[in-house]
């Protein structure tokens, strides 16, 4: 990997580019990392084929059947295999997408620091600073990568058990399939925006501790705990303020016209938290003693 | 002390300072950042809620700038916030779990009539909502209420009327003039007028054709709303019975639409309703915008045929309706203005209450009553009050009931007065 050019001890810009490489295949090799992504993937699996059992020979129609409760978007399935996309990404953002980034980020430097490894980056001319980019960037593609397996998997399972065709927005509009694709898309993207603010905060607690685990379930917990705390209702004056607030703003991507505002709030959070957390891991990673 | 110390190599800049002291300087940037993140938040609604410079303007002025305000053509986003003291009813958005059922289509799936206008107009009467309205002359609108995940729109196109469920995947096809005077009929007793049309236009309408000797109507400064300068016209109530606190219209100050209702009221507290453009632009809404077919797939309700069978039907389960209409014949205004009350003339028992049903079941709920409305007693008898923050109810023990936006002690007077 970047060895040969790390023994050069000069640092380049395209030095940081080959770290970010070395550390995103590093990542993705991992069998843990491959793991949450195969989890990922089986969620739509599942989602399509339970919608498909459920609806059974009964043909795709009488809007009623799946109306009942659910998570959003999991009537439209039955009409349109791509609605199983936006069902997928509502069922796993709540949670499992989440989760699994809490896993990555929160292991990013504890884990390093466990396995003993964090000294030796060190001593390449990196600098921690650097480092810590890297690391961010490293899980803010996890963001991606994940939020895009989902997708990809929705997709695919909606195309195989479901008739795709033209898409019904929430607001009552068709639109053609080729755009349909796009809206999804740009909710992919919204959503892997959305977790990086939580990818900030596991950053963060990373850089706390030295156990891996320990920054994972720090990780995980405070995200349970902040959406235990998003859905008491006697908090609404504090709940604008908590990253997970606006997360389900991506549907407004789905309504002719778009409708923003909400998807505003909820990236100048995903910024704001990203910019909070993000400078307090560097002052921490940076005047923290490395030991192992 | 530690072995490796922060790389100096790379972060010498700070080289010559103390290491706690660079600790400090570090630790500064994230509640740096916190903080001006905290004060933004906190200051820019105050500089965004100033009061622009606007050259004064009387009341009447105002109010005939309203009057002959002929904009015909907006589309914007209308916050509606609605707190009358009402228990939350079932369906309104915001329960927790959030994401989970789309209201309307949730709690009901399958049924016909979820996607009934007059159902989610229902749910407008208590918390907050987000509207998108569009308006292109008299024949064409389009209000949509935007829910988590879900959409309800209603589109008025000529003679057509439209109404879209997205959580259910329904549309309720309706003939406008009709589907317009069967809301009138339907539209459930207790939900104040005001909300039938949500619009800051029709309020302030009402606001106005309310006013007379019995209200001060003043301008009180100007603001912003929705970006724009407006002037606030402050309406008052003179008579001292009314619950009615304030109503504040802010009224455009280049066109004269009103930009947003605040009614509060007198026991103060949060605003009983508010409804107020967030947003609003007066160039003509894209001509698709009124243009509805039915998606592939969707229900498609044929709500005028649907209302005869619902009609039809209501003999049987819902037998609350006719008592009410039969008892709407019975009813007669006491008063006028603000503090005018409604009397529902009842014979016999209107409520069960200990006395009249014997120690069994009567007693029972005769307590349930007791605990959820107040005891009142007067020279007219006694009977019970049921209160929400605007409009307060006396039913006595023989059934009559006192209906209006009053103070407890105007309806003793009044059920006295009528004794």
């Amino acid at each position: 990997m970047s060895q040969a050019e790390a023994a050069r001890r000069t640092p380049r810009p395209l030095w940081s580019l080959g770290l970010l490489r070395s550390e995103i295949a590093m990542t993705f090799r991992r069998w843990r990392t491959l793991a949450l992504l195969a989890v990922l993937a089986g969620v739509p699996v599942l989602v399509g084929i339970a919608v498909r059992i459920e609806t059974g020979d009964g043909a795709p129609g009488g809007g009623g059947d799946g109306g009942a409760g659910g998570p959003a978007f999991l009537s439209q399935v039955t009409h349109n295999g791509l609605f199983l996309v936006f069902t997928s990404l509502a069922v796993t953002l709540p949670f499992f997408l989440p989760m699994s980034v809490g896993v990555i980020a929160g292991d990013s430097l504890a884990g390093e620091a466990h396995g003993g490894t964090l000294r030796y980056l060190l001593v390449a001319p990196a600098g921690r600073t650097r480092l810590l980019l890297v690391k961010y960037a490293t899980t803010l593609t996890f963001c991606l990568v994940g939020t895009l397996v989902v997708a990809l998997s929705a997709l695919a399972t909606g195309a195989l058990l479901f008739p795709l065709g033209e898409v019904t927005l929430l607001s009552g509009t068709s639109v053609s399939f080729g755009e349909g694709l796009l809206r999804a898309l740009a909710i992919a993207v919204a959503v892997a925006l959305s977790l990086t603010g939580l990818a900030a905060v596991g950053l963060f607690v990373s850089t706390l501790t030295t156990s891996g685990i320990a920054a994972m379930a720090t990780t995980v917990g405070l995200l349970i705990t902040v959406q235990i705390l998003d859905t008491i209702p006697q908090l609404d004056a504090l709940q604008p303020y908590l990253f997970p607030h606006y997360w389900l703003s991506f549907a407004d991507l789905l309504r002719d016209p778009v409708y923003w505002d909400q998807l505003q709030k909820n990236f100048g959070l995903q910024a704001l938290y990203a910019l909070v957390f993000g400078s307090a891991a560097w002052a921490r990673f940076t005047t923290r003693d490395i030991t192992a | 002390m530690p072995r490796n110390e922060p790389t100096e190599v790379t972060d010498g800049w700070d080289g010559e300072r103390s290491p706690r002291r660079r600790k400090a300087v570090r630790y500064g940037v994230p509640v740096a950042v916190a903080g001006v993140a905290a004060a933004t938040i906190g200051l820019v609604p105050a500089f965004a809620g100033g009061s622009p410079d606007l050259p004064k303007i009387s009341a009447q002025d105002l109010i005939a700038k309203v009057a002959k305000s002929d904009v015909q053509q907006l589309s914007g986003t209308v916050r509606v916030t609605t707190d009358l003291g009402l228990p939350s009813l079932p369906g309104a958005g915001g329960g927790a779990g959030g994401f989970g059922g789309a209201p309307g289509g949730g709690e009901k799936g399958g049924d016909d009539a979820s996607a009934a206008p007059q159902k989610k107009l229902m749910e407008l009467a208590s918390g907050a909502h987000t509207l998108r309205v569009a308006v292109d002359g008299p024949d064409k609108q389009r209000v949509s209420i935007v829910d988590k995940a879900a959409e309800y729109s209603l589109v008025h196109h000529g003679k057509e009327l439209w109404a879209y469920d997205s959580g259910s995947n329904t549309a309720v096809r309706s003939t406008a003039p009709d589907s317009r005077s069967g809301k009138e009929h339907r539209a459930p007793e207790g939900l104040p007028k005001d909300l039938k049309g949500a619009t800051p236009q029709d309020l302030a309408k009402q606001a106005l054709e309310a006013a007379g000797d019995t209200t001060s109507v003043t301008v009180d400064g100007t603001a912003k709303v929705a970006g724009r300068d407006a002037y606030q016209l402050l309406i008052k109530p003179k008579q001292t019975g009314s619950t009615v606190g304030s109503i504040r219209v802010a009224v455009d100050a280049e066109t004269g639409t009103p930009l947003k209702f605040t009614l509060t009221p007198k026991s103060g507290g949060a605003a009983a309703v508010d409804v107020g453009f967030t947003n609003v632009d007066f160039a003509k809404p894209a001509a698709s915008t009124f243009d509805f077919t039915p998606p592939k797939g969707a229900k498609v309700v044929d709500g005028d045929k649907e209302r005869a069978t619902a009609q039809r039907g209501h003999g049987k389960d819902a037998p609350s309706r006719k008592e009410l209409a039969k008892d709407m014949g019975g009813m007669n205004v006491i008063g006028k203005g603000w503090t005018s009350i409604a009397t529902i003339k009842g014979e016999g028992s209107g409520l069960p209450s200990g006395k009249d049903k014997g120690e069994g079941a009567g007693g029972d709920a005769a307590k349930f009553l007791d605990s959820i409305g107040e005891k009142a007693n007067g020279s007219f008898g006694s009977g019970r009050f049921f209160s929400t923050r605007l409009v307060n109810a006396l039913v006595t023990d023989n059934g009559t009931v006192y209906v209006g936006a009053v103070d407890k002690q105007s309806l003793i007077n009044a059920a006295n007065a009528a004794k």
